[in-house]
This record gives C-alpha cells, structure tokens and sequence, in this order.
C-alpha cells in the first residue's frame, strides 16, 4: 500500500464485511420467523434475499429476522423498511416472488403492489 | 457468497475470559454446526466491552441485542430462538427495576460515556486490521505523512490540548517539541504498558481490544519528532496485550502500514515488544528506559531529561498507552473536537478502571470533569446492597482517596490535586463503609514498600517506617504523636525522594489523615476500629440469652479458647482469641456478635505484659 487511495479501497470493502454492525444501510429487509413462518418456508426466503443481495453486490442492503408477526395466513411475511418512507410488508413470500422483489424494489425503486399485504406501520 | 447475516460479538476482555467467554464460544462453534448454520454467523472475539461485572457478555448485530451473564447452558437457546427462528432471548437481556435493555446502547452503563480511545474497544476484533481500517483506521497516519509537515503535527497536537494520560498530565506536545528540536542522528518513542496500580486495566484492555490503534498513535508521534525506532514496554503479566501487540506490528509491516517510506514518504519506522519483569517502579519513565537497555530498573535523577537524553542517550519520547489511544482520533476528526470535550485545562475524555464496592465494575470512559458522583451513580450504577459510599481511591497507590464531600467534584488533573488526590492511570476503587481508612492506608503502603526499588534513602527507610507506625496503629499499639510523626515523615518522603513512586507514595496515608483523622485517634486512643477490620481492635463475644449450648463453636475453635457447658452456655477467653472468626460463622443461632474495641481483659492483658517488660528492662 503506497497512497490514501489504496488505503481508501481496502476500508471500503472492509467496511462492507462489518456492515452487519451498523454503518451504511439503505434498506433493511425483515423476515419474519415464526414457526409458522418457517413452516411456510421463511428460511428460504430469506436465504434467497441474503444470495441475491451478495449476488447483486449491494452494500446498502441488510437483512435481518424478526420473530411472529400476527399474519399466520399469509406467510411469510417479508418487512421491507427504507429510511424516511412507510414500512412495506409484503405477504406469501417463495424465492421467485423475492427474485423478484429484489429486483423491481430495491434495485428500481418500485414496489411490487402485487405481494404487498399492508403498508404504514 | 456470503450468506452470513448475523455479527455475534463475543467479550474476550480478561474478566470475561475467565467468567468462561472461551468456553461460550466453543458451545457457539458446536450449537451452530449441529443446527447447520455455521454459514450465516460471524463469531467475533472483542476486546474489553467495559461492564466486566455482567461478563460474559456479548453483542449481536444488527440489531445490537445485548447479552449479559450467559453461561455455555444458554448458548443453544440463543442460536434456536433468536438466530434461527429471531426471537432474541429476554432472559438473558439486562433488566432493571422492570425495565428491559434490550440494546446496546440503552444499556445505562453507557450512556454518559464517550468513548475516544476505546471506540473499536469490544465493536472490532483486535487481530484484523481489515476491521480497523473499516473504522477508519490508519487513515490519520496516511494524512499525516502525505499532507502534513512535523512541526505541524506538534501544532495540532498543541491545539488538541491532550495531556499525559499516564497520570502526570504534562502536555503531549512539549515532549513532542522538544525530541523534535533536538537534533540527532537517532531519536526514540516508546509506550509506556507497565501499568501496575492495583485495581487499573485500562492499558490492558486498550492493548487488548484495539492494538493498531496504539501502533498508529505512536508512528504519529515517531513522525513528528523523527524517530525512526519504537518499543512496547509492556509488564510480563499481559501475555494476551504483548501477542496482540506483536501480531499488530506483524499485519502493518506486510500490509506496509510499516517499515520503509510509509505511504511513499520519507518516514520510515520500526517498533519492538520488550517486556517487563513486573516492577512497579519501572512505569516511572527514566527506570523503565534503563530496564530496555538491559540494565536494572532503577530511576535516574531528572534533568537530563529523557527528552535530551534518554534511551542509550538519545533524545526519547514515553508516552502512556491512552496517550497513544487518542492521537488517531485527534487527527481524524480534527484537534478542535477534541478541546471540546472535558474541560478547559484538561480536555478530552479519559479511561476509568471501576472496581470496588459498585455495582457496576469495568472500564469507563468519561469526558474530564464529570462529577464523581455522576461516575460512581450514574455509570457505575451505584453501591452494591444497601451499603453507603464511604470514599473512592482515585489513582492507586500514588493517589488519595475522596470522601463523600467530594462528591460533586469534577474529575480532571487540577482538581484532583488540590484535593489531595490525582488522577494517576485512572484506576478507581471504590469503598462503603464497612472499609477501614486506617487499613486501606496500610494496604497501599505495604505495596510501595515491597515496590521500593531501594535506590534513595526516603524511600527506602522513610515509607519502612511510615509502614511500621500504620501496623502499630492497626494493632493496638498506637501512641500519642504517631499521626503527627506519619504527616512529618509523609511530606519530608514527598519532597525528597528521587522519582514519582517515593514522592507520591506517602499520599494514601495523608490524605486519609486529612479527611478521616477521627479514624485515626479512634485507633490509637480508644484502641477500636469502628469496621472491625483490624482484628486487634475488635472482637468477639458471645450472647449467653441467644447462646444454645451447642458447643459447635468450642469443637470448631482452633486454639481450644471457648469453653461452657449447655446450660451455663459458653464464653470466649479473649486474651487467647486469634479472631480467626470460626465461632462467628459456625454458630446455628447467630449468637456471637462482632464489636468494635479491644476487650477490657485483652487490654489489662497487654499492660501487665508491658510491665513485665519495662520490670526486666528495670534490671
């Protein structure tokens, strides 16, 4: 290492492998993990969503679990939270539906209306 | 690709470790693999996260739940509920007067910290040097040599105000000028890691948790006074600071954060690990040089000072750990954040050991001019039981201790001072009031008798005899004038020793003097320690309405001075007792009280022994 610059490159991938301690975060997905949840194959979709995101290299992305959510008929149940906008939940989550989602909402910035089950907190 | 979404933080800190923190992390490596899941948690060894009294503790991002008191049994219960199915685990969380701290950062231990030099202290693991340069690591030194020139480094550091957090609080800068002006053909820095006062581990945990941090803040300072070699004099008793230290230098050299023309400048530097065999005297900067050079660790008179001549007589800077701690942080966010922290005369923040009678022991750091109270209450969480706070020991056996009074003083270098005390490394120990002033006096200078490295003669003999009169006093055998004699011998000892151990040595005595003088008299006049800590001065007697007539306490008796039978029940003979305190903790009933002053029989004892002697001396 010779220059800031190359001290600049190797901070900024190393802060991508801490990310998961705080930091820079754009969006921050929560699957719910119920057991219903996990019967209905939460585990799934949110190994799909962490395997896109990797895939897509998006840095600004996190993804977390959280525990029931009260919306048994409709699992999984994907919270997708962005900074200063409602909370989007989308319902009946599988691994094509967060295919996706990835690509239309987090990429694009559109939501996908047609898996939102509620909005707002 | 990395499916990994959760950061487990483990405290690998010393008070964790040996609560069993490396135990809970093998239970983590084994619960992981057998629920599959080994690729979806990171298992990250921290240094110190600070509350050593919750150990083990531990983190988990990204939410930031904060474990406390876990033991190997729970493991498996965190990685079903909360990795798996994400139901963090209420139990283990920190609940107070009803309320759960889930987080971190809600935890009131932490909140009126600031954290400067123990800002990656248990957030980083201590052997990346990825994880501290994603912090921001090395980019101040990067600054430096690319950016800025020597003398305006010493100017940064002169406007940042930073002092000495070794204990003395001399100004950085001045020892940083007057290397840099001094012209040789080789100069030298050094960490000063030989932190010995009982009760502080801020070094340790600095070293421990953040090691590049140190390594960056000393080639700061290499830099700007043109030192091209540094050492790490580190005690023997840190093996895991002196390993990490190692590694440190290890990763910046093949990262080439280290060796020659850093960031393609001229500055080229070196640093080595020496360690030290464990003599208290050698954190005084002229002993420990001598100790580097191989030669015994005795103090030299200032001036030359180290500055001029030091290591194999060539200009030499020593800084203490802390010191090192802050100067990268100084750089990154600019000298005027810093002076705005703390007060005007001493800015910054400054790092705590808590231990004593709190609740919440660990290590703390607090902007200078918090209130004591604020650092004992609010921080460490108050007393332990219903116990009231009787005083606090601010920098170890070099310091004096603080009564309730003092309270609402805030803690920076001046104020300390006037009041008798000082700030030292920063080891607090508090006290409630089942502690003994007299006792504690004692305690310190017992340590800085066995410390004495015996080269000066106030030293050497004065604190023998301060330390003779504190176990007379202690033991019955005060006399008249002995308070008067500890004063005269204090600060004659204060004013001519050689080096800071000598001149600080005698204030533990004289400040418990000061502010606790009633202790003191009752000692030498009523022969009664009001604690009861000073066996002499106490004793145990047996309630003969309470008194059953077991006999448990005669049987457990070791020296066979209890005797009575069940119905006229039993009595201590005192002159025998040794106040081994047997009979005390086996009686079924609780019927044998400790009380406060020597027993009458004890003291009519004691005079016709005297008498004997003074018959034979007659003759």
């Amino acid at each position: 290492m010779k220059t800031l610059a190359d001290l600049k490159k190797i901070r900024e991938k190393a802060q991508e492998d801490m990310k998961l301690r705080g930091g820079n975060v754009r969006i921050k997905i929560s699957v719910g993990m119920g057991t219903s949840g996990i019967a209905m194959g939460a585990r799934e979709v949110m190994k799909t969503f962490l395997e896109e995101i990797a895939a897509r290299n998006l840095s600004d992305v996190l993804v977390t679990q959280t525990g029931e959510k009260g919306l048994s008929s409709m699992e999984p149940v994907v919270d997708l939270i962005e900074e200063g906008k409602p909370k989007v939940t989308y319902g009946n989550m599988n691994p094509d539906k967060v295919k996706k989602v990835v690509v239309e909402h987090i990429v694009n910035g559109r939501i996908v209306s047609d898996y939102v089950v509620a909005t707002g907190d | 690709m990395s499916l990994k979404h959760i950061d487990l933080l483990i405290c690998c800190g010393s008070g964790c470790i040996s609560a069993g923190a490396l135990k809970i992390k093998e239970r983590f490596h084994e619960v992981l693999k057998e629920h599959k899941a080994t690729n979806e948690v990171n298992i990250i060894e921290t240094g110190c996260m600070g509350p050593c009294d919750y150990g083990p503790v531990m983190v988990i991002y990204p939410e930031g739940i904060f474990y406390k008191h876990v033991t190997p049994e729970d493991v498996e219960e965190i990685v079903s509920e909360h990795f798996i199915k994400g139901r963090p685990v209420t139990r283990l969380m920190l609940q107070e007067e009803e309320k759960t701290f889930a987080a971190q950062k809600d935890v009131p231990f932490y909140q009126k910290q600031i954290k400067v030099a123990l800002e990656n202290c248990g957030y980083i693991n201590p052997e990346s040097l990825d994880e501290y340069i994603a912090t921001g690591g090395y980019e101040a030194l990067g600054t430096v040599l690319t950016e800025m020139k020597p003398q305006a480094v010493i100017d940064e550091m002169k406007a940042s105000g930073l002092r000495g957090r070794g204990g003395g609080g001399f100004p950085t800068y001045i020892k940083w000028q007057m290397v840099h002006d001094n012209k040789a053909d080789q100069k030298y820095i050094i960490c000063n890691a030989d932190e010995g006062d009982p009760g502080a581990f801020m070094d340790r945990s600095i070293l421990e948790g953040d090691p590049h941090r140190i390594l960056e803040g000393m080639m700061i300072g290499a830099y700007a006074m043109g030192a091209s070699m540094g050492f790490f004099y580190i005690r023997a008793e840190y093996p895991l600071a002196i390993k990490r230290i190692k590694m440190a230098i290890a990763q910046a050299k093949e990262m080439g954060l280290m060796g020659d023309n850093i960031f393609d400048s001229d500055f080229s530097f070196d640093a080595e690990v020496r360690t030290g065999a464990g003599a208290f005297v050698c954190g005084e900067e002229t002993a420990l040089i001598h100790s580097i050079e191989g030669e015994r660790g005795n103090p030299t008179p200032k001036p030359p000072y180290p500055a001029i001549q030091g290591l194999w007589g060539k200009p030499t800077v020593v800084n203490n750990v802390e010191t090192f701690g802050n100067i990268p942080t100084i750089f990154r966010k600019g000298a005027k954040w810093f002076a705005s922290m703390g007060t005007e005369k001493s800015p910054g923040t400054k790092v705590f050991a808590l231990t004593g009678d709190v609740k919440n022991t660990g290590l703390v750091e607090v902007p200078m001019g918090t209130t004591l109270r604020e650092l004992i209450f609010d921080v460490g969480g108050g007393m332990i039981g219903d116990h009231k706070f009787k005083a606090v020991q601010l920098g170890g056996p070099s310091g004096g201790c603080l009564t309730v009074e003092h309270l609402d003083t805030g803690v920076d270098y001046e104020s300390l001072k006037e009041r008798g005390s000082m700030m030292g490394s920063g080891g607090v120990i508090v006290m409630n009031e089942e502690k003994c002033m007299v006792n504690v006096a004692k305690f310190f200078m017992d340590f800085c008798v066995e410390e004495s490295c015996g080269k000066c003669s106030p030293c050497r003999i004065g604190l023998k005899q301060m330390l003779e009169i504190l176990e007379r006093i202690t033991s019955g055998f005060g006399r008249e004038g002995d308070i008067e004699e500890l004063q005269r011998l204090g600060e004659s000892i204060s004013k001519l020793s050689l080096c800071g151990l000598g001149q600080t040595a005698p204030n533990p005595v004289l400040s418990t003097i000061r502010y606790f003088r009633d202790e003191y008299e009752a000692h030498i006049r009523d022969r009664s320690c009001a604690t009861k800590v000073c066996k002499d001065l106490m004793h145990f007697q047996i309630d003969k309405d309470r008194c059953i007539g077991c006999s448990l306490c005669a049987r457990n008796c070791p020296v066979k001075c209890i005797t009575g039978s069940r119905d006229e029940k039993y009595i201590i003979h005192q002159v025998d007792c040794i106040k081994c305190g047997n009979c005390y903790d086996v009686c079924p009933v609780k019927a044998i009280d400790k009380e406060p002053g020597m027993h009458p029989d004890t003291v009519a004892h004691r005079a016709e022994l005297s008498k004997a002697v003074n018959r034979y001396e007659d003759l």
